[in-house]
Order: C-alpha cells, then sequence, then structure tokens
C-alpha cells in the first residue's frame, strides 16, 4: 500500500466507490424490479422526497442532527472495539431525563429550564451508557446483550411513563405525552423544521470529538486499549476504566441525540423517540470505516434516504424500508469491497 | 396458576411459544460451535417469517413455505460465511449490517402481503388422543413445529456427544488450525456448519409466520427474537439442552407475562411484552456472578469455579469470532 503514489490512491478509492455504487443501485433496482414497482420513479422520488423544497433539506438536517450525535458517540466507543448496540436506550434516557426536568414545577425561566433539561440529558444517557460498562466490566455480560438488555428496559420506561405517570389528562394513548409549551420548544427559522441551536450542538460535538479522539491523550488512550488490552495494562492504562469512560461519552451524545428529539422535534415524550437513529448511526460509522471525516457527509447521506423514503407509500404504495434496504447493501457493500482489497493484497 | 392460566394450559402455551426460539436457538449453537458467530440473526428471522409466508400463500403449501424459509436463512447464512470465513471479515459487522438489511428487505418485499390471509399449521390431535387424560389432551395437542423442536434437542445433543462429525466441527471451534493439521478443512467445515444453521434459523422464522404468529405485517411480532436467541446460546453454555430449557424460560416468562397482565390491570400491557427480554438478559448477569469470576474477564484467563460455577459451567467455543486463516 505504502509504495502507492497519490494519483494511483485516489484512482483505486475512486474504482471502489464506482463499485459499490454499481452494487448498490443493481441490488436495489433488482429489489424494486422484483416487487414490479417503477425503478426509476421510486429513486426519483426519494430524491425529490429530501432536495425538493426547502423545508424538506431542512427535514434532512433535522435527521443528521441525531445521527451525527450517536456516530460521534459510537466513535468513542468503537476506539476501544466496543459494540455499544444499547444506544437506542441511550437515546430514549437521555429524552427521558430531559422531559423530567422539563417538568420540574417551579423554575419560571424557560431558558434555565432548557438549559437544565440539556444537561440532564447528557447525564441519562451517560449513565444508561456506564451501567451497559458496568454489566460488561463487573458483570461479564458481553456489551452487545447487556445493550440490548438495557435497550428494552429503557423501551418498557418510556412507555411506563406515557401510558402512566406522565399520561396526557383523560387520555392515555400511543401518541405520548402532552405537547409542551411554546416556550421550551427550541426556536426554528421561519418555514425550516430544524432548530438552530441542535445544528451549531451537533457541530461542536463534531469538533469536539476530533479534538479529544485525534489531538488528545485521551485518543492515544483509548486507540491503545482497543489495540491491545492487555499491553495497555502494562503501562497503567486500565482498561476497565477506558471501557467505562468511552462507553458514558458515547452515551452523553446519545443522551443529547435524546433531548433534541424532545425540544427540537417531537415537543413531547412518544414511545418511538429514539426513531431507530442509533442502529442506523452504528450502519454508518461502519461505512464511514470509523473516519470522523467522513461522518458528516455520510450521515446526510442516510438523512436524506430516510427522509426522501417518507413519501414512497403515499405516491408509489411501496413500503418506506427501502431506505433501510440501500442503507445497509451500502454498508454490506463497503464490506465486500474491503475484503476483496485486503485479500488482493495478501496475494 | 399465574394469573388465569392453569398449570396444564400454561405448560402447553410454554411449549408452543418455545418450539419456534428452539430451533433458532439450536441453529445459532451449530454455528457458533463451529467458530463462527451469525449476529443477523433478528433480521434473518423476519426475512425467513416473510419469504415463508409469501411462498406459502402463493403455492398453498405449508411444505413449501417452510422450505423458502430455511432457503432464506441459508442464502443469508452464505453471505455471513463468505465474508467472515473467505474475506476474513469482522464477523459482529458484517452480522449487525445483514441484521439491519435483512429486517428492512423483509418489510419491503413483504408489504403487499401485508395483514392477508395465509395457510397456517394448526395444532395436530395426537392419534390416541381420546384415551388421554383432560390436562394431558392440553398440553399434547400442539403444532409439528413443537415436535420437530423437541426432536432436534435429541439429535443435536447426540450429535455434538457422540457422532464423529460433530467431534470435527467442535474441534474447529476449539482450535481450527490445530484441526487443519489433523487432517482436517476448517473453512469447509465452518461453512457447512454455518449453512446448516441458517437454515434452522429460517426454519424456525417460518414457524412464527406460518404457526405462533400467523400472517405477515409490520411489526409482525417476531422483532427481537433473534437477539434472544443469540443470548439464549450464551445462557446454555453452548449446550443443546440447556439452550433449549433456556428457550423454554423465556417462553415461560413471556407468557406468564400475559397472565401477569390480567393481575396488574394498572401496569400497561406494553411493559409486560417488553419485560421478558431484559429479563433473560440480566439471567446473563447472575450466571455471570455464580461463575465466581467477576473481573478481568477479558485479559485474564484465570478462572476459579464456585459450586454455583459449576453447575453453569460454561465455556465458548475458543476460537469464536476469530477469523480462521489457512497458512
Amino acid at each position: 500500500m505504502k509504495n502507492l503514489s497519490g494519483a494511483k490512491l485516489t484512482e483505486r478509492a475512486a474504482f471502489d466507490i464506482l463499485l459499490g455504487s454499481i452494487l448498490v443501485l443493481g441490488f436495489t433496482a433488482l429489489i424494486l424490479f422484483i416487487t414490479g414497482a417503477p425503478v426509476l420513479a421510486a429513486f426519483q422520488n426519494i430524491w425529490l422526497g429530501a432536495f425538493a423544497s426547502t423545508t424538506k433539506m431542512s427535514q434532512v438536517l433535522s435527521v443528521w442532527i441525531p445521527l451525527i450525535l450517536c456516530a460521534c458517540g459510537l466513535l468513542y466507543t468503537f476506539k476501544v472495539n466496543l459494540w455499544n448496540i444499547g444506544i437506542e436506550g441511550q437515546i430514549i434516557m437521555g429524552a427521558i431525563f430531559a422531559m423530567a426536568a422539563l417538568r420540574v414545577p417551579g423554575i419560571e425561566s424557560p431558558l434555565l429550564r432548557l438549559f437544565l433539561a440539556f444537561l440532564t440529558s447528557l447525564l441519562g444517557g451517560g449513565i444508561w451508557g456506564l451501567l451497559a460498562g458496568l454489566l460488561k466490566t463487573r458483570g461479564g455480560v458481553h456489551e452487545i446483550f447487556g445493550g440490548l438488555g438495557l435497550n428494552f428496559v429503557a423501551q418498557g420506561f418510556v412507555l411506563w411513563l406515557i401510558f402512566g405517570p406522565w399520561k396526557r389528562p383523560g387520555i392515555a394513548s400511543m401518541s405520548g405525552t402532552e405537547l409542551l409549551g411554546r416556550e421550551l420548544w427550541l426556536s426554528t427559522p421561519p418555514g425550516w423544521r430544524m432548530a438552530t441551536a441542535g445544528l451549531i450542538i451537533a457541530i461542536s460535538v463534531i469538533i469536539i470529538t476530533w479534538l479529544l479522539l485525534e489531538k488528545s491523550h485521551l485518543g492515544l488512550n483509548l486507540r491503545a486499549v482497543g489495540q491491545n488490552p492487555r499491553a495497555a495494562l502494562l503501562y497503567r492504562i486500565s482498561p476497565e476504566n477506558y471501557y467505562l469512560q468511552s462507553i458514558s461519552i458515547a452515551g452523553a451524545c446519545a443522551g443529547l441525540a435524546g433531548f433534541l428529539q424532545v425540544t427540537a422535534v417531537y415537543h413531547r415524550l412518544i414511545p418511538s423517540i429514539s426513531s431507530g437513529y442509533g442502529y442506523l448511526a452504528l450502519l454508518v460509522v461502519l461505512l464511514a470505516g470509523y473516519r470522523i471525516m467522513l461522518l458528516p457527509f455520510l450521515a446526510l447521506f442516510f438523512a436524506s434516504l430516510n427522509v426522501g423514503a417518507v413519501q414512497l407509500p403515499i405516491v408509489l404504495q411501496l413500503d418506506s424500508s427501502l431506505s433501510g434496504v440501500i442503507q445497509g447493501c451500502c454498508v454490506l457493500c463497503a464490506l465486500f469491497i474491503l475484503g476483496i482489497r485486503q485479500r488482493r493484497r495478501q496475494s | 396458576m399465574i394469573g388465569d392460566l392453569s398449570i396444564p394450559v400454561l405448560i402447553a402455551s410454554v411449549l408452543t411459544a418455545s418450539a419456534p426460539l428452539i430451533i433458532i436457538a439450536l441453529g445459532e449453537t451449530l454455528t457458533e460451535k463451529s467458530g463462527v458467530i451469525n449476529l443477523s440473526l433478528d433480521g434473518v428471522v423476519l426475512f425467513s417469517a416473510m419469504a415463508a409466508f409469501v411462498i406459502a400463500r402463493q403455492t398453498d403449501s405449508l411444505l413449501l413455505g417452510f422450505l423458502a424459509g430455511g432457503c432464506a436463512g441459508m442464502f443469508t447464512g452464505l453471505i455471513v460465511g463468505y465474508f467472515s470465513i473467505y474475506l476474513h471479515l469482522t464477523q459482529v459487522a458484517v452480522g449487525f449490517a445483514l441484521s439491519l438489511l435483512c429486517r428492512d428487505l423483509a418489510y419491503f418485499l413483504g408489504n403487499p402481503y401485508s395483514r392477508v390471509q395465509g395457510p397456517t399449521l394448526l395444532a395436530t390431535k395426537l392419534p390416541f388422543y381420546d384415551s388421554l387424560p383432560n390436562s394431558l389432551q392440553v398440553v399434547l395437542t400442539q403444532p409439528p413445529t413443537v415436535w420437530i423442536a423437541l426432536l432436534l434437542i435429541f439429535l443435536f445433543y447426540c450429535f455434538f456427544s457422540f457422532s464423529k462429525a460433530g467431534l470435527s466441527l467442535r474441534s474447529v471451534g476449539e482450535n481450527p488450525a490445530a484441526s487443519f493439521a489433523r487432517g482436517l478443512n476448517p473453512g469447509r467445515i465452518q461453512m457447512t456448519a454455518v449453512l446448516a444453521g441458517a437454515f434452522l434459523v429460517g426454519l424456525g422464522g417460518a414457524a412464527y409466520s406460518l404457526s405462533l404468529k400467523p400472517g405477515w405485517g409490520r411489526p409482525q411480532g417476531a422483532e427481537g427474537i433473534g437477539w434472544i436467541a443469540l443470548a439464549l446460546v450464551i445462557f446454555g453454555g453452548w449446550h443443546p439442552i440447556r439452550v433449549a430449557l433456556g428457550a423454554m424460560l423465556f417462553a415461560f416468562l413471556q407468557v406468564s407475562g400475559i397472565g401477569l397482565q390480567n393481575l396488574f390491570p394498572g401496569v400497561p400491557a406494553q411493559v409486560f411484552q417488553t419485560a421478558p427480554f431484559p429479563l433473560m438478559i440480566f439471567t446473563l448477569v447472575l450466571m455471570h456472578f455464580s461463575t465466581g469470576n467477576t473481573r478481568k474477564q477479558d485479559y485474564s484467563e484465570n478462572k476459579t469455579q464456585g459450586f454455583a460455577g459449576k453447575l453453569f459451567l460454561s465455556r465458548a467455543p475458543k476460537a469464536l469470532g476469530k477469523n480462521y486463516k489457512q497458512e
């Protein structure tokens, strides 16, 4: 690899991207063809659904924000080789904690309430992440199963709140709790569906993550633990400690996503408050090959697919899960190309 | 008695509900015994459930439906196997991506068949049904999937404990390099195990849409089952009988949840539906503590076993999740 010139590397990357796109488009077209759906119209509708107007573009950004927050969080855990599947539950707990802070009686200033909700969402997500970490380090439960268990607990908890203590006066329904007062909505520019504060938070988190992972001691130690926990131990770097730190930070990032889902998107707590963004973020990070520079672009691509596919059921009577098919296929194709490359290099 | 359920009804419900889960978990046990983790189960169960229902409806044949479910599972097994055994990619990454892809593919392709009628595998009476006491009649009136699941437990136990093929499979899962030196072909054995395991997962998925929760829709009702099956394999310590018992325990938690719902009307039904999942996974924690090994599990191999530890004694196949590169 090292003796390849820059031009050749770019050429190879371009070839890989081309091959990947052909594979993904080919597979999706085949799937559409099997269902008898018009292939071109489906692609066109996804495109129009995401980019036809500024409102739609702002909606893409409103998906991009939680996606990028979760993806940044996952970078920390991937650095130490942890699979933080519990990220869905961490988003939910962030949302619950934020909602709890917003419901605290006696605080007059909406700004103070929102700030409190911001802080508690960090705490809620962080604690939920820490729990999954403790289950791994102290309980010996693989993080995938500990995380999943906590996801189900968080899901049960949010349902209990919506149908129990926080139910709307008189009726309890799957549509969620009562709407928050307008003063507690994060402000959105007129005609847009995305809060400015959300965008600022997301960009700040990207920058902080880059600084911490690439330029700080924490990033170095996390990498050391990820590469070889036994060797790290010899250098007095406690793997357990860094497992817990990384998964708590990841949880806090996901918790922020929960805060924004409540205060900027739904303005209430709903059963599916996490909207599957945690799992989607795992795919984004895998596709990016754990590189932070690629995250914003790939998250934008995934967000536009998600938003664009919403109108498929209305216009073409197709299920909106087509976006998930394309996303999953992208990751598998990327892995396939990576595998083929590695194999070629070895032989 | 739990809620309104009498004991025979409870046993019958547990047997019915656990059958597909047993088939899926045993399939994964087979795969993992060879050293490969197939993490895609959750999506594959839905994908095969969809494929089975669609084919069974189109052909009006339950047998073809089950076969289609199995083949759908095997097809995904082929991807997992090829990516991990021949391309040496991270098994967890491939499995996770495939899991989400299969789930969405199932929803997308199955959309036109949402909430329509299709053939259903019903409970059958045994030949000597009339001579049995009433409570046994209740317990033993089961769909054929239950008998297949019970037979599979026995076959798996014999396969791993007494057969030469089972020994080869286990040796590959423990140490592929040594197995290769002894004249085995680890790649081929692993691939066979992955394909056969995935076929069973597909059959289990088919049992959901054709028998336990007949029909197709979004959600189908088998969501999360694949993850539980993966946890059950650990819970059962890669031993077929204990894996099956774990599946029955999970089914018991699910069924008793329905019973308890009537006892506690104040708690929303959705909470009872999600409860068995964390309960099952947190049983893993209890098991871990009972082995007396509470710290430094990943980078220290010193293990002390207490009494309870011996009871639950289990160890993952040594090469599990590690890709073997033939020299």
